[in-house]
């Protein structure tokens, strides 16, 4: 495989083919497929990683490089379940996430294999299946914000700066490009700043490249208060993203589908491109796992489906591939959601909202 | 007009450098706070954006920028509105634009340093997601005329739509407020080109905006603010109508255009329009008037902001409340502008708060309760509720000093000052929460512990380090989301095997008491205690660091995480449950050929009682025939466990340690006085009868089941009295775990070995109900619910109390040793499980054990049709001796154990179903 030549634009044009036709289907958890496995710490080592001085159980990404086949058989279960979109083993594929397992080294490395793997898996079961399925390079949030400190008493204090993000962001969709992803996925954005950094990097990135690939993004609401971690609601966090003229932008993680249906609802109300959600099995029980059975998830994005949200669903933590299939049922019968007509506004934000038509 | 001031943004100027001297001097001086307060008050006052300038020349213009924007991002009052950063330095709005999460608008690109630059900014700002003010000037200079203006914007807007895809919508165009009546006649026009410019902007550049910064205009009147405010508000008037969408102006200095005086208003389109050449100097003599007299009319000004200055002199109104009421709104708000004051208020009233920790305890708490229970309810969400927690740390550090002059003079009056404890505190790695954490913190360090916070992202070996390093002498853990639980079991497993000894606090909004029993407890052997929330930790603290309570704590944690892994082991319904058979092949394995079986020194049966007239004095003799022997109400109260009683009135804590709890204490202790009174009382005028049963029979285990053979059949184990039925747990245990049935506790016939059952049945409640009706006959239900509470208490220190009789009875009780604390924490050998509960959970096997003991007859107990006993202070069960006998929770049944059981007890399945619903899986 051509490692330097990012994937044509006909990628591209098969993707938006897909989305106009139908509601498209994401793939669901990774890190629940891995914690399955039960891996011990030497599994995540590998030959390779055997003497690194630090512990690396835990570091899912790290799999793409240790164990390849376990990753490449989770995305092929879920292009089998009627995931039409994997996402690359990536979440937190940056030398800021990895800084904590002294892995900042071989970041690049991680993402190029994550990249691959998903292309080898969507292309052997496009060839199956007879069907386009498509590789989204995933982007996760690292474990930094950028617009808040850590510390109370220092509220000035940030433990990333937007410049380090951007670096960071680059040199991991760099590798994820070179790889053959179609799409990047910004994705469980808790602070919209770190964000900001990773769309800011892909530009710089399609400025190297030459190709622009689609950019789609996906946000976490915390709680009931409608809010990201960071504070903006919504439609603060839809304008403060909207300059990146994004293929897709949606909700993902924290929640189950039934407490995002309010905030998924305004989304759709107000996005001018795709909308995407991918929820948790429901929230997490008081042992960190997730209880909502295949059926469940599927009424509710069924629903979500039906009132003509979304043009792309799938699950976040706690599903599987069981899950998606369930999913990719009940959306069958449900037209993408239609973009809307395009309206004149400035549309600016605080933690809040401010648009002057 | 009205549609178009509706949507008019106010853009707040006090917090640019050049517009506001107050500001100017703030930032000049590092007072950061003021700096904040002047963004909160242009906010408060109705700012739809504020705009943000630190151009000075003596001050560092990025790191100043960034400094002020990330204090303006942990302050939600003020960040919720969109910043406008402006900026004559390129570098200070890049910085800028690296701290903004929300989209902001850049003030200002310009052609001033050529086409390249201008378009090369253009892209940036465009690829950070922000908006741009253009201000009219380029390559020659600014605009000051109505064609120059049109023609410059027209040209920044074509090279930016065109060139750079700008989105018309995002562009801002300034055309340039310059200032009237400056006495140069050539200036007198400069609003009017201004009113012009935005008309021809508006109409021919689709989409695109105008602003202005209105202050100048009014520049010669510096010093006269009246006049400033009625130029400003009839230069917005006409601007509004123009088109104008936004101006920088002061938000809470804008009046309304109606209400300015005629007078005033009329010299003021004087000169704004430019109607008259003598217009400047008409306002100017009117202004010195206007000064001399001192009389200054209230001026207004545009429509829009009409009722955003009431809200203004609203924002002041809580001022006027209750101290308590302040402090509240203040940590709520997160205010700390007066904190200190309010503070020192509240601590000169000396009668109501008597030591400085009493505000902490009071008003703080109360605040911070509201704080998190509008963030539980999502009504209020995290950077408000660090705000909050922040004004709390300054009220406390305020308190501080005094707290700490307190407790010299506590030292100097002979007191210890050594803090009573250390305490690591850490959110775990890759979890940033630390709200919970943090209020903790705020309890324990207001009663005198000394917390290391590490803060939030802590790695597992910095926390075990720092907690060696500073010998601590507990660790405590915090963590929101739920991977953090996993780090939690890490942390756990680290401190195991490093050797760590110190005791381990888990708390945050995820963990959970079934979390920590099931999955982090069972990692480390020293203690790992749940806390639910700040309210407990003083307690929990107090209990571990003292070397006297802490084994009994430890021992109830133990037995309270022992019951809830039960409990989770008996919800888990995934799990599969073991077949009878199966779970019969792995009971708890006893060497019966050596096992110690004590003998009982009497065989039979042995009645008790507090009634002087049926009793009879004298020593156990040995005898089988019953007889009756004295108890005192008196020497029952001894064996009391005051921890339930407490429970029963839904305060939760240990006890002592509850009667000196932060939170509860004073109710507990109160509550306590009163149970103490009403216990004397009792005692001295006999109000409740105290009666008890208790026997020995030879007895041999029969698969399941238990015979107990008559005394007289010691030989041929020809008589069989009774059999009781017990259970077995189904549920699958881990390796090097049994599945229990207490019929393991006594040996099998087969081992050839004639082994012994003990039974019990003993009331306190003969006398409860005619006590409390005696109450509530005086509507005094406070005291009846007390009487019954006492009633409960007695029955099972009672209960306490034959268990010992009868282990002394065995032998070994004789030489147990125990104190009475360890005796009530059931720290001896042998168990007592009542029918109906965890072990036994069938409550049919009550009637047999009452027949064997003739309870009724003995003490007056009878059973309900549903096996209840009445009285209500009653307790029955039986007595194992086997050494390694132990509590345990049956848990679930299956159909197969059901079916054998119905079978042994010679009834149909249906009615052992009946009985033991909640315990099946099926």
């Amino acid at each position: 495989m051509p490692a330097s030549t990012p994937r044509p634009a006909a990628s591209t044009a098969a993707l938006r083919a897909l989305f106009a036709s139908r509601i498209a289907v994401l793939d669901g958890a990774m890190g629940t497929m891995i914690q399955q496995q039960n891996l011990a710490e030497a599994d995540f080592r590998g030959a390779r990683f055997a003497s690194h001085p630090q512990d690396l159980r835990g570091n899912n990404d790290l799999l793409s490089l240790t164990k390849p086949r376990l990753i490449e058989d989770i995305h092929l279960a879920y292009f089998e379940a009627g995931a039409d979109l994997v996402e690359t083993n990536t979440f937190n594929s940056t030398a800021i996430a990895q800084a904590d397992y002294a892995m900042e080294p071989v970041v690049t490395e991680m993402n190029l294999a994550a990249a691959r793997i998903a292309r080898r898996a969507a292309d052997q079961a496009s060839a199956r299946l007879g069907r386009p399925c498509f590789v989204a390079g995933a982007l996760g949030p690292t474990n930094r914000t950028a617009s808040m400190s850590p510390d109370v008493n220092r509220p000035e204090y940030r433990a990333v700066t937007f410049d380090t993000l951007v670096a960071a962001y680059l040199e991991q969709a760099r590798a994820l490009a070179a790889g053959g992803v179609d799409a990047l996925l910004v994705e469980t954005i808790f602070d919209t700043l770190n964000a900001k950094a990773a769309l800011f990097a892909l530009e710089l990135l399609f400025d190297e490249t030459g190709v622009r690939l689609p950019v789609m993004i996906s946000v976490t609401i915390t709680d009931a208060s409608g809010r990201t971690l960071s504070g903006q609601t919504v439609s603060a966090f839809y304008n403060s993203i909207r300059h990146a003229k994004p293929f897709s932008v949606g909700i993902n993680c924290a929640l189950g589908g039934a407490q995002m249906r309010p905030f998924l609802e305004e989304l759709a109300g107000l996005a001018e491109c795709f909308v995407s959600c991918y929820p948790n099995a429901g929230l997490p029980n008081a042992f960190g796992g997730y209880d909502e059975t295949p059926a469940d998830m599927a009424a509710v994005l069924g629903d979500f489906a039906a009132q003509g949200w979304v043009n792309l669903v799938g699950g976040c933590c706690g599903s599987t591939p069981a899950h998606i299939a369930a999913i990719a049922a009940a959306v069958r019968q449900s037209r993408p959601r239609a973009l809307p007509a395009h309206e004149s506004a400035m549309r600016l934000s605080g933690l809040e909202p401010l648009n002057a038509a | 007009m009205p549609n178009a001031a509706s949507s008019f943004l106010i853009i707040g100027e006090r917090t640019n450098i050049t517009g506001s001297p107050k500001f100017a001097k703030a930032l000049k001086a590092g007072d950061w706070d003021a700096c904040l307060a002047i963004a909160r008050q242009q906010v408060e006052s109705g700012a739809n954006l504020i705009d943000i300038n630190v151009d000075e020349a003596l001050i560092e213009g990025e790191p100043t920028m960034v400094k002020f924007l990330n204090l303006i991002a942990a302050e939600p009052a003020i960040s919720r509105v969109p910043v406008m950063l402006d900026s004559s330095k390129w570098s200070v709005l890049e910085a800028g634009l690296k701290c903004l999460q929300g989209k902001g608008i850049v003030n200002s690109l310009s052609l001033k340093d050529g086409e390249a630059e201008f378009l090369r900014r253009a892209r940036l700002v465009r690829r950070y997601g922000a908006a741009a003010v253009i201000m009219a000037f380029d390559e020659q200079g600014q605009a000051a005329t109505r064609d120059e203006k049109v023609r410059i914007c027209t040209r920044a807007y074509r090279l930016l739509v065109d060139q750079v895809g700008f989105p018309p919508e995002d562009l801002v165009f300034d055309p340039n407020i310059l200032t009237v009546a400056t006495g140069i006649e050539e200036h007198n026009n400069y609003a009017v080109d201004f009113f012009e410019a935005t008309k021809i902007i508006k109409a021919t550049l689709p989409g695109a905006k105008v602003s202005g910064g209105v202050s100048n205009v009014s520049f010669s009147f510096r010093g006269n603010n009246p006049v400033r405010e009625a130029i400003h508000t009839v230069f917005l008037y006409h601007a509004i109508a123009a088109g104008l969408d936004m101006a920088i102006v002061n938000a809470g200095m804008l009046g309304v255009y109606a209400e300015i005086d005629p007078a005033l208003r009329d010299l003021a389109e004087d000169v704004i329009l430019n109607r008259r050449p003598d217009a400047t100097e008409r306002l100017v003599n009117f202004a010195d008037e206007l000064k001399a007299a001192e009389t200054a009319a209230k001026t207004g000004g545009a429509d829009p902001i009409e009722n955003r200055k009431s809200k203004i002199e609203n924002a002041d109104a809580w001022r006027r409340a209750s101290v308590e009421e302040r402090l509240s709104h203040a940590l709520v708000k997160g205010i700390d502008t007066f904190i200190e004051a309010d503070t020192e208020e509240a601590r000169q009233l000396t009668a109501k708060y008597p030591r400085p920790l009493h505000i902490i305890e009071g008003p703080l708490m109360d605040g911070m309760r509201v704080v998190g229970d509008l963030f539980g309810s999502g009504k209020m969400f995290l950077p408000q509720v660090v705000k909050s927690a922040r004004v709390m740390k300054k009220s406390v550090a305020y308190l501080t000093p005094f707290m700490e002059e307190e407790k010299r003079l506590h030292v100097a009056g002979g007191g210890t000052a050594r803090p009573q404890g250390r305490i690591v505190m850490a959110t775990v790695k890759g979890d940033v929460h630390d709200i919970g954490k943090n209020i903790v913190g705020v309890v324990l360090a207001c009663n005198n512990y000394e917390v290391i916070d590490l803060g939030v992202m802590v790695p597992c070996d910095k926390i075990l380090a720092t907690a060696k390093e500073k010998q601590a002498d507990v660790i405590g853990l915090s963590g929101l989301i739920t991977p953090s639980l996993d780090e939690m079991v890490h942390v756990a497993k680290e401190m195991k095997r490093t050797g760590c000894t110190l005791p381990l606090l888990i708390g945050g909004a995820t963990t959970s008491a079934a979390h920590t029993a099931v999955k982090v407890a069972p990692e480390y052997a020293e203690p790992v205690v749940h806390v639910l929330d700040a309210s407990r930790v003083i307690g929990v603290v107090s209990s571990l660091l003292n070397p006297a309570s802490k084994p009994a704590f430890a021992a109830e944690n133990r037995g309270k995480q022992d019951r809830q892994r039960a409990e989770f082991a008996d919800r888990r319904n995934t799990r599969k449950l073991l077949p009878i058979a199966e779970a019969r092949k792995r009971r708890q394995p006893t060497d019966w050929a050596t096992v110690d079986i004590p003998q009982p020194e009497f065989l039979g049966t042995r009645v008790f009682s507090s009634d002087q007239r049926s009793a009879i004095s004298g020593q156990a003799s040995g005898n089988l025939t019953p007889n009756t022997y004295h108890l005192t109400l008196d020497e029952i109260a001894d064996f009391i466990d005051w921890g339930p009683f407490f429970s029963a009135w839904e305060l939760h804590g240990r006890f002592p340690d509850i009667l000196t709890d932060a939170v509860v204490g004073e109710q507990a202790s109160q509550l306590y006085a009163d149970a103490q009174k009403m216990l004397q009382r009792i005692i001295a005028e006999k109000r409740f009868t105290a009666k008890a049963v208790i026997g020995f029979w030879f007895a041999n285990a029969v698969g399941d089941s238990v015979e107990v053979y008559s005394p007289d059949s010691q030989n041929s184990r020809a008589t069989v009295l009774k059999t009781f039925h017990f259970l077995r747990q189904q549920n699958e245990k881990p390796a090097g775990q049994f599945q229990h049935c207490l019929a393991d506790f006594i040996a099998p016939k087969d081992s050839g070995r004639l082994d012994y059952l003990g039974g019990f049945a003993v009331t306190s409640g003969h006398g409860v109900e005619e006590f409390a009706k005696e109450f509530e006959a005086k509507h005094d239900d406070y005291s009846a619910i007390m009487a019954k509470a006492l009633g409960d208490r007695l029955a099972e220190a009672l209960a306490e109390l034959m268990h010992k009789k009868a282990r002394e009875a065995c032998g070994y009780g004789k030489t147990e040793n125990l104190e009475m604390k360890d005796i009530i924490r059931e720290k001896y050998r042998g168990i007592r499980p009542a029918p109906g509960y965890p072990a036994c959970p069938d409550h049919t096997e009550k009637p047999p054990l009452f027949d064997l003991l003739n309870a009724t007859a003995a003490t007056g107990i009878t059973l309900t049709e549903s096996n209840a006993m009445f009285p209500a202070s009653s307790v029955s069960g039986h007595y194992f001796n086997h050494p390694d006998a132990k509590y345990f929770a049956v848990g679930k049944l299956g159909k197969d154990q059901l079916e054998d059981y119905a079978a042994r007890k010679g009834q149909p399945v249906t009615e052992s179903e009946k009985w033991l619903a909640p315990y099946l899986d099926y």
